[in-house]
Parts: structure tokens; C-alpha cells; sequence
């Protein structure tokens, strides 16, 4: 077991294309951390990095204390999980598990103990004696993880290992990766696109774009205290909202209404290069029903009229989805996000509103119906670069804060 | 008693191959033991389209099998044209009892191990080098595919000439001179011409094997431990395993048939002579078309066993084989 740090590491090829840049990242010993984004954002050359199967252009890598950029894969004493489980076709599942045992020349006593230590963990005894060709997706998954763990390695290093996996046995499979780590206290460093995933598993999370970490932190942290716009559109599902802001006369004018600022919202909008536009942006669960708001939690938002497209009830509460007329927000990582999401996924952007409001409302499709939000909640960002302009001191606070 | 061998070596191999070909059908049938209509017509459109090619296959490989193996059960010599007779298996019995016939065998069994083990070996390393060239590979792979591009004969009369005592640049690598002239050198020279020119071809199947192997594969043995060699051979060689199992067929049938090397380089003197060459000299120079018939069978029959042999290999290899068999 070891920490891992990546101390301004760097990926560039030789036609020019920088994949990683600068990356700086300490995982404690024993730390589960999630590398997340959208494709191409450099999160698995990341990993490849730290495993050794790809080169570390500048920057220096450390194991345990000790650099380990010159090291092969081998010799790094990582083990890693891929996507494609990467399960030797020709060896059983005990085989498989045996390999890196083997490969380590323990004597034949030791690895069987340790095989079937790993195997009674993962509950593969009964497939020990299997080729991978005859097992499941989820089975073959739980032999790449036993795979990893026989050896104790310094470190783990998984490769989206849930993402072949059907949705039902992805969250399954969530819980039995979590404990697993738990129990054994390894550090592990977890690439995945899906920010689901990365929210439920992570100790921290580092949100990575373009090759660059964008924000790291615990998962709460990122959902409650976004730095920019595309950590804030990344994190949350069904994802934040974004609405066009006009800055006039010490407000802001907005398709919702007009919105009060504070002092604070409004110095920083008193700079000569502030931008004029900014970017509104609002989770869904900070919306409600006006008409369930108490009076003294309604003075602290403000409330609008639109017409309700379509209510989905979950029961515990009900997602209403409502249109709004006006200028659409648009920025550049807002246009990332949609394309990685897939357009239909990704609403933030687009007219719709996505609310989640209390399961009381008697909201009903068709109709158009009053809504309220808390401007203590609210976000803004500077659509030209992103910053969240509502951030002080690493905390969101909202529009009104003096 | 070998004469008996042979032909049910022969006639297993021809059965298997066959029930191989159906296998799939009749187990999708056993699953599904009734057939739907829509089946059946799916079914007999397939035979239909198959049905010319299978009537140009019998019309131009059934018929000459079939007539020469009718031919080798006669004394026909065209010399003697007056004496020919049905005479059964006889003439099997004069060939097989004849040292010419196994001084060939012999030696084209051992141009076959040794060239096919060498190209092999040759075969796998520049595949690799192939396979894993970043700039240039174009150029790299055309040029490791020349020689197999140039025609066996025409690459043949070059090697003759460069071991010609006085004219060719290779003759004066040995003192005494002559080389072709020698049993050992001349048969040396034959094969080292059949590797040069087909070792490209054994590198381009293997290439085909090697982009088999998945990349992740790879990279989980180097995180679990392994050195490149042990990548090589405990990783990518198992992976590879059908692959190369087609290379060693493909190449072990033609360099049993080996005929145009020797027949440029050494005209088969010196007791040089391949099984193919020998029959050729039968049939074609001694006019002897019974006792070349018997010779063309049984070096078909030899192919058909070595044939038969492989795919009972790759019966356990191929890939996905053995989830068939669990299923």
C-alpha cells in the first residue's frame, strides 16, 4: 500500500497533441479516487500513466515516495481492472487469478491459498475451473477484480471496469467494488465517464476536460460548490439548469424574472472586464411549488409563472419539466456537455426547465403553474471562461450574499 | 497392410472434413428440432446458390482425382500402349516397395520440417516487426513481401545462377565450388531458396494472428508481472494459436508438393527428387501413366492425412471452440 502523487505530470504526442496537461494530484494511502469526464479528457491516459503503460512526457510520478517514471509496468507493483476485463482466453478463472502469482514465482502452496482466499471474497469458487469464454459479463468482471487483488498490490488501477455491465448489475457491482476497497484498504484510482458512478464510489473526485483537472474535491463539495460551469453541469443528475442572465441596473434580467444581487455578486460585476451576460445556473431540487412555500423561506427566492410540459412522479417526489421562452444559454463547455450527454440527455441548456419538486404539487401537464426557487442556491458563471462568480473562499453563496 | 492404411487414412480424412462442414447446421437442428418453414426455404435457397460452385469443384477437381486414381489401377504405359490391363493394386505395391519412391518421401519430409520450422520462426519475427513498425510500414510491409511476389521459377533460375562455379557471386562462399552438384549443399540450397521465398507469406498470416491479440491483453500482463518474453509466449502465442495453426497447414501442403526449386535448381539429380518430382518424371518423361497415377494419389493421400491432422488441431484451438462444446 502507498500514497500515489502526480506532481505536474504532462501527456503529449509527438504529432503535437497534448492529452494531459500538468496534472497535480496527491491520493493518499488507502484513498478511493474517481477520475471522471467526458471522452478524451485525458482521464485513462492519466491511469495508463500512473500504471506504466504509457510514458510520462514531463511532471514526475511517485509510488510510495519513490519516482517511478523510468519504471516498467511490472515493476510499478500496480495492478489494474479494464473495461474489456482483458481475461486470458486460453487459462481457467483459477489460472487467470494465478497468473501475476506465478509471474511473481510464489511457491504452488501459497498461490492456491491465495487464489482461493480471493475466489471465496468474490464468490467464484465454483467457476474456478472455467474458461472466461463460459462466463458472464459480471462473472468475467469479478475475475478481473480477483485477478487484481490476489497479488496486494500498492495500488489498484481500474479502467471504467462497471461500463460493459448492464445497468442493474452496474449498481450491484458498485457496492461490491466499494467494500472490496473498504475491506482491504488499498489505494485505488477509478476511471470512469459516468458521473453517477464517481458521486456514489469516490472518498474525492477529480473532474478532468481537455486534459486538465477542472476541480477536486469529496463529491459533495463539487455538487454544492462548483467552481465552473462544466464541473457544475457535470455533477448532478438530472443536471443543473442554465438560463441566459442580462446584467441591468444592479440585477439581472432573466426568462424566470429579475433577479435581486448582493454586494458581493455585485462588486465583482463592477470591474471594468465583468462581463455583461452572465449564466444563470439552478438545480432542479431548488425549485418548488409556490404554493408549498412557507412565508419565510418564500423571501428568500423569488417566483415565476411558466406553462408545465411534461411530470414524471417518483413517488417521493415528482421531476416536472416546464418551457421557458427566451435567449438560450450558451458557452462552450455547456455545447461539451451536450454532445457528450448526447443532446437529449444533456437539458441544462436547452428551453426546458427540469425541476424536482414535492410530491404534494398538484402540478398538472398542460397547465401552466407558479414556481418558486431559492436565490440562495443559485449560481452564476461568466460564460468566457466559466467561473462560477458566486463562489468566495471555495463556497457557493448564492446571488444575495453581501 | 500399408497399402490398406493409407486409403481409410484417406477416407476418414474426406469423412471428417465433411461432417466438419455440416456440423453447425446439425447442431442449430438439434436445438431446434423442428424446422420452420421459412427455415426450410432459407435452407434450400442456400444449396441453391451453392450448388454452382460445388458443379464447377466436382467438374474440375472430382473428375481428375477420380480418373487418376482409375489410371493407377491399370498398367498403361504409353510406350507400350498394347499392354494395358486392369492389374488392381499392384502398382501401389511397386512403389511403395520401391527405394526411389521412399529416397523422395524422405526427402521432401524433410524439406517440409525444415522449411516449414524455419519459416516459422522467420515468419513470426518479422510479422512482428510488421505489426509493430510506426513509420514506414507501408514500405516495410511491401518490401518484406517481395519475394513472394516474384515467381517461383524466376526466382529459382537467379538462385541457380548465383551458385554457378565462375559466374555466380554466391558459389565462391564454398571452396570446393560446385555446391548444387552435392547432395547436402544442393538439397541446403533448395530449401534456403523455398524459405527465402515464402517466409513472407507465413509472416502475413501470422500478422493476421497477431492483430487477434487485444491490446488490453497486453497491457494486463505487463501490470501483472510479465517480462516481454513471457508477454510472447504465455499471452500472445496461446492467443495466436489458431492462427498459426492455418500458417503451419497452408505452408505445410505446399512445401510437400515442392516441385519448381528443384526442378530449376537440381533437376532433382544427386537424389534431390521430391515425391513431386518423381511422379512428374513418371508420368510426363517415362510416359508412364500408371505408375505416375499411383504416385500423384498417394502424394494426395499424404496431403489429405497431413490435412486431416491439422484440422483435428484445430478442432481443440480454434477460438470459442470449447464454449461450443459446453453449450
Amino acid at each position: 500500500m502507498a500514497d500515489i502523487v502526480l506532481d505536474k505530470v504532462s501527456k503529449s504526442f509527438p504529432d503535437g497533441t497534448v492529452a494531459v496537461q500538468d496534472v497535480d494530484l496527491e491520493i493518499a494511502d488507502g484513498e478511493f479516487v474517481i477520475l471522471v469526464g467526458p471522452s478524451g479528457c485525458g482521464k485513462s491516459t492519466t491511469l495508463n500513466m500512473i500504471a506504466g503503460l504509457e510514458d510520462i512526457s514531463s511532471g514526475e510520478l511517485r509510488i510510495g515516495g519513490q519516482r517511478v517514471n523510468d519504471k516498467a509496468p511490472r515493476d510499478r507493483d500496480i495492478a489494474m481492472v479494464f473495461q474489456s476485463y482483458a481475461l486470458y482466453p486460453n487459462m481457467t478463472v483459477r489460472e487467470n487469478m494465478a497468473f501475476p502469482l506465478r509471474l511473481a514465482k510464489l511457491d504452488k502452496e501459497t498461490i492456491d491459498q491465495k487464489v482461493d482466499e480471493a475466489a471465496k471474497v468474490l464468490e467464484l469458487v465454483p467457476l474456478l475451473d472455467r474458461k472466461p469464454a463460459n462466463l458472464s459479463g459480471g462473472q468475467r468482471q469479478r475475475v478481473a477484480m480477483g485477478r487484481a487483488i490476489v497479488r496486494q498490490p500498492k495500488a489498484f488501477l481500474m479502467d471504467e471496469p462497471l461500463s460493459n455491465l448492464d445497468a442493474k448489475l452496474r449498481v450491484q457491482m458498485r457496492t461490491v467494488v466499494s467494500r472490496l476497497q473498504k475491506k482491504l484498504g488499498t489505494t485505488t484510482v477509478y476511471v470512469t465517464h459516468d458521473q453517477t458512478e464517481a458521486m456514489t464510489l469516490g472518498d474525492r473526485v477529480v473532474i478532468m476536460r481537455g486534459g486538465a483537472v477542472q476541480q477536486v474535491g469529496a463529491p459533495q463539495e463539487l455538487y454544492d460548490h462548483p467552481r465552473n460551469l462544466f464541473v457544475a453541469g457535470f455533477i448532478g443528475s438530472p443536471s443543473m439548469n442554465f438560463l441566459h442572465a442580462a446584467v441591468q441596473d444592479g440585477g439581472l434580467h432573466t426568462a424566470l424574472g429579475d433577479v435581486p444581487l448582493g454586494d458581493r455578486v455585485r462588486r465583482e460585476l463592477e470591474a471594468a472586464d465583468a462581463p455583461r451576460e452572465l449564466i444563470l445556473g439552478i438545480r432542479p431540487e431548488h425549485f418548488e411549488d409556490a404554493e408549498l412555500v412557507d412565508e419565510d423561506t418564500r423571501r428568500r427566492g423569488i417566483e415565476f409563472e411558466a406553462p408545465v410540459d411534461i411530470v414524471e412522479s417518483m413517488g417521493s417526489d415528482k421531476y416536472v419539466y416546464f418551457t421557458v421562452e427566451g435567449e438560450r444559454a450558451s458557452a462552450a463547455e455547456l455545447e461539451e456537455l451536450a454532445a457528450d450527454a448526447g443532446a437529449a440527455d444533456f437539458a441544462g441548456a436547452g428551453g426546458n426547465l427540469v425541476t424536482r419538486l414535492s410530491a404534494e404539487s398538484p402540478v398538472v401537464e398542460g397547465q401552466s403553474r407558479r414556481v418558486w426557487f431559492n436565490l440562495e442556491k443559485i449560481h452564476l458563471f461568466d460564460p468566457t471562461n466559466g467561473r462560477n462568480l458566486t463562489l468566495h473562499e471555495g463556497r457557493a453563496a448564492g446571488a444575495l450574499a453581501d | 497392410m500399408s497399402i490398406n492404411a493409407a486409403p481409410t487414412g484417406a477416407e476418414a480424412a474426406v469423412e471428417k472434413t465433411g461432417q466438419r462442414a455440416t456440423v453447425p447446421t446439425q447442431r442449430g437442428g438439434r436445438r431446434k428440432p423442428p424446422l420452420s418453414e421459412n427455415k426450410k426455404a432459407e435452407r434450400k435457397l442456400g444449396l441453391l446458390l451453392c450448388a454452382p460452385a460445388a458443379l464447377v469443384m466436382v467438374l474440375v477437381t472430382a473428375y481428375p482425382i477420380i480418373y487418376s486414381f482409375w489410371l493407377s489401377l491399370q498398367r498403361y504405359d504409353l510406350r507400350f500402349p498394347d499392354q494395358r490391363e486392369f492389374i488392381g493394386l499392384e502398382n501401389y505395391v511397386t512403389v511403395l516397395s520401391n527405394e526411389f519412391w521412399w529416397t523422395a518421401f524422405g526427402v521432401t519430409t524433410l524439406i517440409t520440417v525444415v522449411t516449414v520450422a524455419v519459416e516459422l520462426v522467420l515468419g513470426m519475427g518479422l510479422a512482428i516487426i510488421m505489426h509493430r513498425t510506426l513509420v514506414g510500414r507501408g514500405l516495410v510491409r511491401t518490401s518484406a513481401l517481395i519475394p513472394y511476389g516474384i515467381v517461383t521459377v524466376v526466382a529459382a533460375f537467379s538462385w541457380r545462377y548465383a551458385w554457378t562455379p565462375g559466374t555466380g557471386y554466391l558459389a565462391d562462399l564454398f571452396s570446393d565450388g560446385a555446391p548444387l552438384t552435392e547432395r547436402a549443399s544442393a538439397l541446403a540450397i533448395i530449401m534456403l531458396a523455398e524459405i527465402w521465398k515464402t517466409t513472407p507469406f507465413m509472416a502475413l498470416l501470422l500478422m493476421a494472428g497477431l492483430a487477434l491479440v487485444p491490446e488490453d491483453l497486453l497491457k494486463a500482463a505487463s501490470t501483472d508481472g510479465a517480462t516481454a518474453w513471457q508477454k510472447f509466449t504465455k499471452v500472445m502465442l496461446p492467443v495466436m494459436k489458431p492462427a498459426i495453426l492455418v500458417a503451419l497447414l497452408f505452408r505445410t501442403l505446399d512445401a510437400f508438393r515442392v516441385f519448381d526449386n528443384i526442378f530449376v535448381l537440381t533437376a532433382g539429380g544427386n537424389e534431390t527428387s521430391s515425391v513431386s518430382m518423381l511422379a512428374y518424371n513418371n508420368l510426363l518423361r517415362g510416359l508412364n501413366l500408371g505408375i505416375g497415377s499411383t504416385m500423384s494419389v498417394l502424394i494426395f493421400l499424404t496431403v489429405a492425412i497431413i490435412a486431416f491432422v491439422f484440422v483435428k488441431l484445430f478442432g481443440t484451438a480454434a477460438p470459442g471452440s470449447d464454449d461450443g462444446e459446453r453449450r
